[in-house]
């Protein structure tokens, strides 16, 4: 027993002989400022083909401006991992990062902490909250986003309406619900008088238990007419479930999806059209972006303006929810007739 | 304990305790339908039921082979695993030669399995690692293989042959044909339990390892042979799982070990070992494939749905151990 | 396990005997896997001081420290919990009902203080079920606590449904964010600190901690002997709740915020602390320091690889290996040496015949991602 006592003694030791060659250490230490810029995207979770389209872009742009770009994310889309992650990018004195939230309050403090270290934080795809960012890119605007998920409803299923429903990621997604209350927003429009919403259904971005919800919805409002699925998950699944079901050309699901994945239901008629901004384009603005804040180009105020390659002029703009942001563009309705110009 | 002085009274018990068990569930499987038809005619359709079937077959499958592990008292963590490494590398297979004949993708699958499983095998009975420790590694190992194979590509809908879409899905024979794999499964894991010598050496060496050693059962093969049949298992699941969902992606399968544990549990397999059969498994998947598809049909929140799970699970066990024990009182 | 040629056929004892007193050679003192964790840490910080000139920063130290330490308050209870011969699954979803029911208290005007304790008192209470389930109804603790884990996280989200609970005040995060007033230690990590002086102490020097060894070695013969054993796992899994809800309001402090899904898959990471800190899964054998040891062995392995931008898939690939390793080699090394140097035939054959097998696995893993990542 008394041997514990000892390794406890070691362990100390060894602690402080650690901090102690902590000063003698930095002679190794290489200037990180003398090298090119090194800026750091990440993505909600590494293996997903979004994020992935999006390091393609920003990529493209760490070729124009001649700064590295490391794409580094969590094991999967959880805000501890990604914590950890980021405080392991902060310590490497890396001099920009631009993080898809995994969780918009939880990512404050560490975004705080990275700016304290004089790091410049900006958010794209999902957003961290106000106080823990410069800003944030956002691919479209909420309410354009609703908006154009009800206007492509009403398209698919003509001027007589009928019974829509909603196939969300989780519950707790901050982007998801946002759209959905703007969609139940712009439900209320005469226009839309005839779409009735009958239920909004979780698949948590599993790509089983989305199919599944859809099967369920199926048989629940049997006079469905149009599934909306704000999510690249969600939609492919519950375009495959019609499939299955025989049920194409008598329900419809839309929403936002990628191109890869829904090429064959464009094509057989489960989903004729759904819509999103480009990820790349998303990739490649936040790269601009950081480099405008790590030149000085912009300070973080609103009002003002910088370029961004191919994409053209930018404007930083405040908003009284998302705090100051940058806006991508509108997004983009994908359909039988275009889709085979993307591969992605 | 007086069970332990009796081995014939505790066989008899829980022969005769096993039967009630899976009355049991049959009971609570019928009530629960009833409810849930009142609430949601929908429920009671043919086109629901051929749902039900479809989404517990791979799950009975796994939790078939999960079974046999946990009688000779270990625990394969690493099915979710497993399912997702060899979905991706079936699927890339089938992208880059879409002539692949579809049978050879089975073959395939369970092949890779198979040498997955072995691995686990190898470690648990000749390295005398505990299971729950092994596979909780191989658990993380095989996860990050399928991010270190894929480089984190996706294969979507449009890369697969139809043929190999069609695999799991179509009704040569009037059922789904991943339904007849998972029937035919079933029945051989029924035959290899209980009418071969190896089978019944599986039992033994759970219910009593050292004994079955005494009486010359060779334990670490049989254990071994136990993770090897699991990850065969799991290769044929991960190929009807690409062909169903028609995809492989990095998360494929992520978190279907407690799945395929609990219908397991439910279904009455001990996890100490020894205790379980067949139809007491296939009961506890098709209450958990019930459970699953009827939630959203009477329109529970789908924020009550993970706590309704969790209760139903303890439920079952503890009525089932409240049994068992006033059973025991009575034999006595 | 017992040997091939013992004649004992009473099992359980045999292993208690056989284990409890191993003869004390000078090789076996310093084999012990303590050491062993220590120059395992001494390894992993020179190779990691060497790859990244920013790994030995005592700010980055101290900035990724607080990352483990939810999981090491709830590892603390699991040591004694696996020692007995059990197992929490349950820890990291107690951790998100208990946070989640402090944040839906805060919504509704609940005093942050007033709110934190009544989720101590919940997680407390939710660890009695788990005991009470294991302990009075004698249902094994895996079947248990696998309900529970499901059930638990499930009321987080009853509780909070598609809401963030926010707004804590500075008072409140300090438990999570904050450091010890001129020092560059975290609060957390001094709480964490604290805490395992006082579970090892309980462990290893009392009464009570002797009986947790006992009835992990040997539960029916310390039942005889009229030690509680139903009253010590029902405090144990207590302990444990009670454990899960004070990580889940340092988490919560640390995120400033709660989400249901807070803490989501941090028991698997709990256990694997544990038992690479030695800690044998079948109980009786463990003992603190290796615990908070392979904590910050942990800890050192992932921010390390971190620094060096190795992916999180390959991160947890590598501490998997670790796990297996750690327990494989002793044993393989013990079974050379039992087997005295011969090896038969048969085993030499079985085992070319494995690495054959193993071979031709990693051949095709290669051989067909290739075109399909060419094409990408």
């Amino acid at each position: 027993m008394k041997h514990r006592s000892l390794y406890f003694v070691l362990a100390s030791l060894m602690v402080l002989s650690l901090l102690l060659s902590a000063c003698g250490a930095p002679a190794a230490t290489k200037a990180p400022a003398a090298g090119p810029l090194t800026f750091v995207l990440v993505p909600k979770n590494l293996g997903n083909p979004y994020f992935d389209t999006a390091n393609n872009g920003a990529q493209e742009a760490a070729k124009e401006l001649g700064v590295t770009v490391l794409y580094q994310g969590p094991a999967s889309a959880d805000a501890t991992q990604q914590i950890q992650l980021i405080n392991s990018l902060i310590a490497q004195k890396v001099n920009g990062l631009a993080i898809s939230a995994d969780d918009s309050d939880a990512l404050v403090p560490t975004g705080k902490d990275a700016m304290a270290a004089g790091i410049p934080v900006v958010s794209w795809d999902s957003a961290i909250g106000k106080d823990g960012r410069v800003l944030h890119i956002n691919q479209a605007v909420l309410h354009d986003i609703g908006a154009i998920e009800i206007k492509m409803a009403l398209d698919l299923t003509g001027p007589g309406g009928g019974q829509i429903a909603i196939l969300s990621a989780t519950s707790t997604a901050p982007n998801q619900n946002a759209w959905i209350e703007v969609m139940k927003e712009e439900l209320k429009k005469p226009e839309y008088a005839k779409l009735e919403l009958v239920g909004v259904v979780y698949g948590d971005d599993d790509d089983t238990k989305s199919y599944n919800e859809a099967q369920a919805l199926f048989k629940k409002y049997p006079d469905l007419k149009v599934i909306i699925a704000p999510t690249t998950v969600g939609i492919a699944a519950s375009a495959r479930a019609v499939t299955d079901a025989g049920l194409i050309g008598k329900v419809f699901v839309t929403g936002l999806g990628t191109p890869n994945q829904m090429r064959e239901y464009v094509k057989n008629g489960a989903s004729p059209e759904f819509a999103l901004w480009n990820p790349a384009d998303l990739g490649y603005l936040s790269v601009y972006v950081l480099n405008a804040l790590a030149k000085g180009e912009i300070k973080g105020v609103a009002g003002e303006k910088f370029t961004a390659g191919r994409l053209g002029e930018y404007t930083l703009q405040d908003d009284p929810d998302l705090g100051l942001n940058v806006l991508l563009g509108l997004p983009f309705i994908y359909n039988k007739d275009n889709i085979d110009k993307f591969n992605w | 304990m007086s069970l332990q002085t009796a081995p014939a009274l505790r066989s008899n018990l829980l022969r005769s305790f096993v039967r009630f068990r899976e009355a049991g569930i049959s009971v609570f499987i019928l009530i629960l339908a009833v409810i849930v038809t009142l609430r949601a005619p929908a429920f009671l359709t043919v086109e629901n039921a051929k749902d039900i079937l479809l989404n517990i077959s791979i799950l009975s499958i796994v939790a078939l082979a999960q079974a046999m592990v946990i009688i000779t008292h270990g625990i394969d963590l690493s099915v979710g695993s497993m399912i997702g490494l060899v979905a991706m590398m079936v699927a890339f297979m089938m992208k880059q030669s879409p002539d692949f004949p579809v049978v050879g993708a089975l073959v395939l699958g369970m092949a890779l399995g198979a040498v997955l499983g072995s691995f686990n095998g190898l470690i648990i009975s000749y390295g005398k690692v505990p299971p729950i420790i092994a596979t909780l590694g191989t658990l993380s190992i095989y996860r990050g293989m399928v991010f270190f194979y894929s480089q984190g590509t996706w294969i979507n809908s449009f890369e697969l042959p139809k043929a190999f879409k069609l695999l799991s899905k179509g009704t040569p024979l009037g059922l789904p044909n991943m339904v007849i794999i998972a029937i035919v499964f079933a029945i051989a894991v029924y035959f290899f339990l209980n009418h071969t010598r190896t089978g019944r050496d599986i039992y033994a060496v759970g219910s009593n390892p050292d004994a079955a050693q005494v009486a010359g059962i060779r334990k670490q093969r049989i254990i071994f042979l136990a993770y090897l049949l699991s990850g065969i298992a799991c290769g044929l699941a991960a190929v009807l799982w690409a062909s169903r969902f028609e995809s492989a992606q990095t998360n494929t399968a992520l978190g279907f070990e407690l799945q395929t544990v609990a219908a397991s549990v439910v279904g009455g397999v001990s996890i100490s070992g020894g205790v379980g059969t067949v139809p007491g498994v296939l009961l506890g998947a098709l209450l958990l494939g019930i459970i699953e598809n009827s939630l959203p049909l009477v329109r529970i929140s789908p924020f009550w749905q993970l706590a309704a799970q969790g209760l139903l699970i303890l439920i079952a066990v503890v009525t089932d151990n409240l049994i068992l024990r006033s059973a025991q009182r009575n034999q006595k | 396990m017992i040997q091939p040629n013992s004649p004992v056929v009473e099992t359980q004892s045999a292993t208690l005997i056989n284990e409890s007193a191993p003869r004390r050679s000078f090789l076996a003192y310093f084999l012990r896997w303590e050491w062993l964790l220590v120059a395992l840490i001494a390894v992993v910080v020179v190779a990691n001081s060497r790859l990244s000139p920013y790994f030995l920063d005592s700010k980055n130290i101290s900035r990724t420290s607080s990352d483990f330490m939810e999981m090491g308050l709830m590892m603390l209870p699991m040591v004694f919990i696996i020692i007995s011969g059990g197992i929490d699954l349950s820890v990291a979803s107690n951790l998100g009902m208990c946070a989640a029911f402090m944040g839906w208290l805060f919504m509704q005007g609940v005093n942050i203080w007033v709110a934190a304790l009544a989720a101590l008192v919940l997680g407390s209470l939710a660890g009695f079920l788990n005991g009470t389930l294991v302990a009075r109804v004698k249902l094994p603790p895996l079947v248990v606590t696998l309900g529970t884990y499901a059930f638990f996280r499930g009321m987080a989200f009853v509780l909070l449904g598609d809401q963030a609970a926010r707004g804590y005040p500075e008072a409140f995060t300090y438990i999570g964010q904050g450091k010890l007033p001129g020092t560059l230690i975290p609060f957390s990590v001094a709480l964490f600190a604290v805490l395992a002086v006082i579970f090892g102490l309980v462990l290893h020097r009392t009464t009570f901690g002797r009986y947790v060894f006992s009835i992990g070695n040997n539960e029916n013969a310390t039942l005889y002997s009229g030690v509680p054993v139903a009253r010590i796992k029902i405090i144990l899994f207590t302990i444990s709740g009670l454990m899960a809800a004070l990580a889940g309001l340092v988490l919560a402090a640390r995120f400033g915020s709660t989400r249901p899904d807070i803490g989501t898959g941090l028991e698997l990471s709990v256990i694997t602390a544990a038992v690479l800190g030695g800690v044998d899964i079948n109980g009786g054998i463990g003992t603190m320091g290796g615990a908070a040891l392979s904590l910050l062995l942990i800890g050192l392995m992932r921010f390390g690889m971190g620094l060096i931008n190795i992916q999180g898939q390959v991160q947890g690939m590598a501490i998997g290996l670790l796990l297996i390793l750690s327990i494989l080699l002793p044993n393989i090394v013990r079974g050379i040496s039992a087997s005295s140097g011969k090896i038969k035939r048969q085993t030499l054959l079985a085992t070319l015949a494995f690495i054959v097998i193993f071979g031709l696995f990693i051949a095709f893993f290669f051989w067909s991602r290739a075109p399909v990542l060419a094409s990408v």
